[in-house]
């Protein structure tokens, strides 16, 4: 293994590959030099200077983002004159930053607070003199920046310029005057745009959408996969009082690295509905009555046992899990019958700086699962069958603009649709995506889990759990 | 210096024996005083031959790092896979340095020809000439030669006729001091923000649009013709000094003296002869109280020191400042060095490119504490404060402009501690 390099950081060794920088090899050894501006999925920069360690043999300290590792280097990140200089950087980047942090949505997860907090100084020696000025700009639809706040690392300039292929972000003016500027005539409306907030290590990017909505502290956060496309991003779902407020990336080197696309990002209030269904439900006299989970559940078992004899059709969400999925596909073995699914679409947008990451076509996080639960894209085909069979399973899908004639509908859903209300005999009430546990299946095939980040309203349960309780009361051996 | 006054016989007159001939800017009147003839010569020898006669003549870069100049041209690939490209450094911003202005105000074909023959040296087809943006007169009177040496086949696409492709572009600068800087002036040509790069990747290796470049300063390149006529020994012997500083080096005098301008020395000359004898010594009834001996950027020495200086690269290291870019600041007992510290201050972080954190803000803060000092409301610490932030500003950051701030401040500290703590002491000054 001759590509690999040994070196010592603060005396633990660690081999890594020739060309990595020491930043990125001290933190295979477990140790986080302080930065600003060095990102991993952006171009170096090597300008905050926080980075500052010390290497034996080196006569100057040096910027561990921007130094190649060498073979038996010894780095030093905690020595005094080290130590000394991010103070220093530290302190230089306060003299012109408000502290604000009382009202700034960054406070608490604030990279300047963090590292201030853990090497800076207690208190400056910048008195008596005016701090820097500049009135907040709105940047694009959903981006304000704070000028007063910014520290300059540039790594939404680099974002917008080497990632988005985009670059309508610059440096502007020099010296201490300088501040992100934008060009003029545009506004920063990539569809990945947004990911210039994550970036920023500071208050200086926000997002209006999550403005003063809450402390960064008061937030859980809950692993989960985006239900935005079939790309199947690694996101975050930031919740508090059982609502979730915002959503972020989640680091996944392969498909998403550190980015989510704005549609992704914003695309969350229907987590938060409020118009759900609590109940399970059964048509009693023409009319939808609510009932507990037992009563509802024998009635769905009447139905499919009722409607196996004319054949089954499930019309299926592929926003449902691979597990519901799974469940309807066991459903429609045992009665006969056949599903499909209909998906939304809309415009492609790729992030021309990663290879293979976009906000597909297909907005869907479940089309290939579906796929693999052996449901049809032939939506038309199927659908159009349902008037005629005897049992349709509703699985998260409105069945706006199909056909139900004299079927028995078993409708299972987040919320109650049109049609649903009129024709549905038996409706149960599920969790949707941010209030259970399961998986979704993406678009190179990768199943990938997803938590629960949010109690479900009432009695609605999780699609899958509900479908297995259904096959479990249903006739045995019902196949036609 | 030959214009506007004749050379002083201390002078070594090379590149600026034809300052002030206006007939020596059109090509004829440039080959009548022998022009060309260094770039035929070199044509005819071997890449090889030509960096090593630079290399023996010893000639250093005359921009402010002093870097042998046959050296840097040795660092450059020998196999041609990319493009080369030569830069030559016109930018000239180095407050009190104007030498580079009176070579191609006067001997624009000298530039041409030096950049021809560096081009060929280093593998390069293509050379960008990067001219100050306020130079108008400079840019005019290049462009015109250029003109002329492409009508004349000197350079284009058949070289003097012996089908070598030797291009060459003006560059107007937009007036930044940092496009003086070797790695900013390529992004600049670029077309990008005239910011500084990191190093490595070093310019010999991936340079102007990624391609291996070199960049060399005016001054030096004119003295290339010059070695390849009269031989590398003839340079090396020009040395009063110390042996590793060769040739002759023009230093721009400004300030309270009595006759400030070019002055063209052999290396190894004293300062003081310079100050007093050439420039004529101080203004009638002042005395001298500090010189900067190589542009704003190198500690300032006092009368005292400058008198035992001697002007080469290594006896300005000795004296504790830099040879630098050879422009003599002249400061006498009438100058308030805390006010010309400030102003050197100001300059600093008016120019600062805002990268790196250090520079960005130390600048502008030290100029807050100066103009603050100056104001009559300085506080006892400050001057520990300049002190500590000068270190934390030094060798920090990519380039050197933050450590180009501090090296003044902390010399003018240093050697006239009492100017400044009278100001601390009795408040603001009155003339």
């Amino acid at each position: 293994m001759s590509d690999l390099v040994k070196l010592t950081v603060e005396g633990r060794e660690v081999e890594v590959p020739k060309g990595t920088m020491v930043l990125e090899a001290a933190k295979l050894a477990g140790i986080l030099v302080p930065h600003y501006c060095y990102h991993p999925s952006l171009p170096v920069a090597g300008v905050c200077r926080m980075c500052l360690v010390e290497i034996e043999k080196q006569p100057k300290l040096a910027a561990s983002c921007a130094t190649p590792v060498a073979e038996g280097m010894v780095v030093k990140v905690q020595t005094a004159p080290a130590r000394e200089a991010r103070q220093a950087v530290l302190e230089f980047l306060l003299i012109n930053h408000p502290l604000d942090c009382p009202i700034c949505d960054q406070a608490g997860e604030c990279e300047l607070q963090d590292y201030v907090f853990q090497e800076g100084r207690s208190a400056t020696r910048y008195d008596e003199y005016a701090k820097r000025f500049n009135p907040v700009e709105e940047f694009g639809d959903d981006v304000l920046y704070v000028p007063n706040r910014c520290i300059l690392c540039t790594r939404c300039v680099r974002f917008m310029e080497h990632v988005a292929d985009e670059a309508v972000l610059n440096v502007s003016e020099r010296g201490d005057r300088a501040y992100i500027g934008i060009d003029e005539g545009h506004r920063l409306n990539h569809p990945w745009a947004g990911n210039v907030v994550d970036l920023c290590p500071v208050g200086s990017l926000i997002s209006k959408d999550f403005l003063h909505k809450a402390r960064a502290w008061d937030l859980d956060k809950t692993p989960s996969v985006c239900t935005g496309c079939t790309q199947g991003c690694n996101v975050t779902l930031e919740t508090r009082d059982n609502t979730v407020l915002r959503v972020r990336p989640r680091t996944n080197e392969r498909i998403n690295r550190h980015f989510i696309c704005d549609e992704g990002r914003l695309g969350y209030p229907w987590m938060n509905r409020a118009d759900r269904l609590e109940a399970p439900m059964v048509r009693q006299d023409g009319r939808l009555v609510a009932t507990d989970w037992e009563r509802a559940f024998a009635a769905a078992a009447r139905l499919a046992g009722g409607g196996s004899a004319r054949g089954a059709v499930a019309l299926v969400s592929p926003c449902a899990s691979n597990e519901a999925l799974a469940a309807v596909a066991a459903l429609l073995t045992r009665l006969g019958g056949t599903g499909a699914f209909r998906v939304r679409e809309g415009a492609e947008a790729p992030l021309a700086g990663i290879p293979n990451l976009a906000l597909r076509k297909e907005r869907a996080p479940n089309v290939h699962g579906a796929l693999a639960a052996g449901m049809s894209r032939d939506w038309a085909g199927v659908a159009g069958r349902a008037a005629g069979a005897g049992l349709v399973i509703a699985l998260d899908e409105s069945l706006e603009g199909v056909a139900l004639g004299s079927a028995g509908v078993l409708y299972l859903g987040t919320v109650l649709s049109d049609p649903a209300r009129a024709h549905a005999a038996v409706v149960l009430p599920c969790c949707n995506a941010a209030e259970e546990e399961g998986s979704f299946t993406n678009r190179d095939g990768v199943v990938q889990a997803y938590w629960q980040a949010k109690a479900a309203p009432g009695m609605a349960r999780p699609a899958a759990w509900v479908l297995s309780e259904i096959a479990e009361r249903a006739p045995a051996g019902a196949t036609a | 210096m030959g214009y506007p006054h004749p050379p002083h016989p201390k002078e070594t007159p090379v590149l600026s024996k034809h300052f002030g001939e206006a007939d020596a800017r059109t090509y004829d009147g440039w080959v009548r005083r022998g022009g060309y003839k260094a770039l035929e010569q070199a044509l005819g020898m071997t890449r090889e031959q030509v960096v090593d006669a630079v290399k023996a003549s010893g000639l250093r870069g005359r921009g402010g790092a002093g870097f042998p100049t046959g050296l840097k041209w040795s660092f450059m690939p020998k196999e041609v896979t990319k493009p080369h490209y030569l830069c030559c450094n016109a930018d000239e911003s180095e407050p009190g340095t104007f030498k580079d202005r009176e070579i191609m105000r006067w001997t624009p074909h000298a530039l041409i020809e030096g950049c021809a023959i560096a081009a060929y040296a280093i593998g390069a087809e293509v050379t960008y000439i990067y001219i100050r943006g306020e130079f108008t007169d400079p840019w005019r009177v290049m462009e015109t030669a250029l003109a002329e040496a492409y009508a004349k086949g000197v350079v284009g696409p058949n070289a003097m006729g012996k089908g070598k492709r030797i291009d060459m572009h003006l560059h107007r600068g937009a007036g930044a001091y940092i496009c003086g800087e070797e790695t900013a002036m390529m992004n600049s040509i670029e077309g990008k923000r005239g910011n500084p790069r990191i190093k490595p990747p070093f310019p010999a290796q991936s340079g102007l649009f990624g391609c291996p470049t070199t960049i060399n300063n005016v001054e030096t390149l004119a003295a290339v013709p010059h070695i390849l006529v009269n031989g590398a020994d003839w340079y090396k012997t020009m040395c009063l000094g110390n042996p590793k500083s060769t040739g002759t080096k023009l230093l721009s005098v400004c300030g309270t003296i009595a006759r400030p301008g070019n002055y063209e020395l052999t290396l190894g000359f004293p300062l003081k002869d310079l100050l007093y004898d050439l420039a004529g010594g101080p203004l009638p009834g002042r005395r001298f109280k500090a010189v900067i001996p190589g542009g704003s950027s190198v500690p300032i020495l006092t009368a005292e020191e400058a008198d035992s200086t001697v002007l080469d690269y290594e006896g300005c290291v000795a004296a504790g400042t830099m040879l630098g870019s050879g422009g003599v600041i002249v400061m006498d007992d009438s100058c308030d060095m805390v006010y010309q510290t400030m102003r050197l201050a100001a300059f600093y972080a008016h120019e600062s490119c805002a990268q790196c954190t250090q520079c960005r803000e130390g600048t502008a803060w030290t100029t807050k504490i100066l103009q603050r000092i100056l104001a009559g409301q300085g506080q006892a610490r400050d001057l520990d404060l300049l002190l500590d932030l000068a270190d934390q500003m030094t060798g920090k950051t990519i380039c050197v402009l933050s450590d180009s701030c501090a090296a003044p401040v902390v010399s003018a500290i240093r050697k006239f501690r009492p100017e400044f703590e009278r100001y601390l002491t009795t408040g603001r000054q009155t003339a």
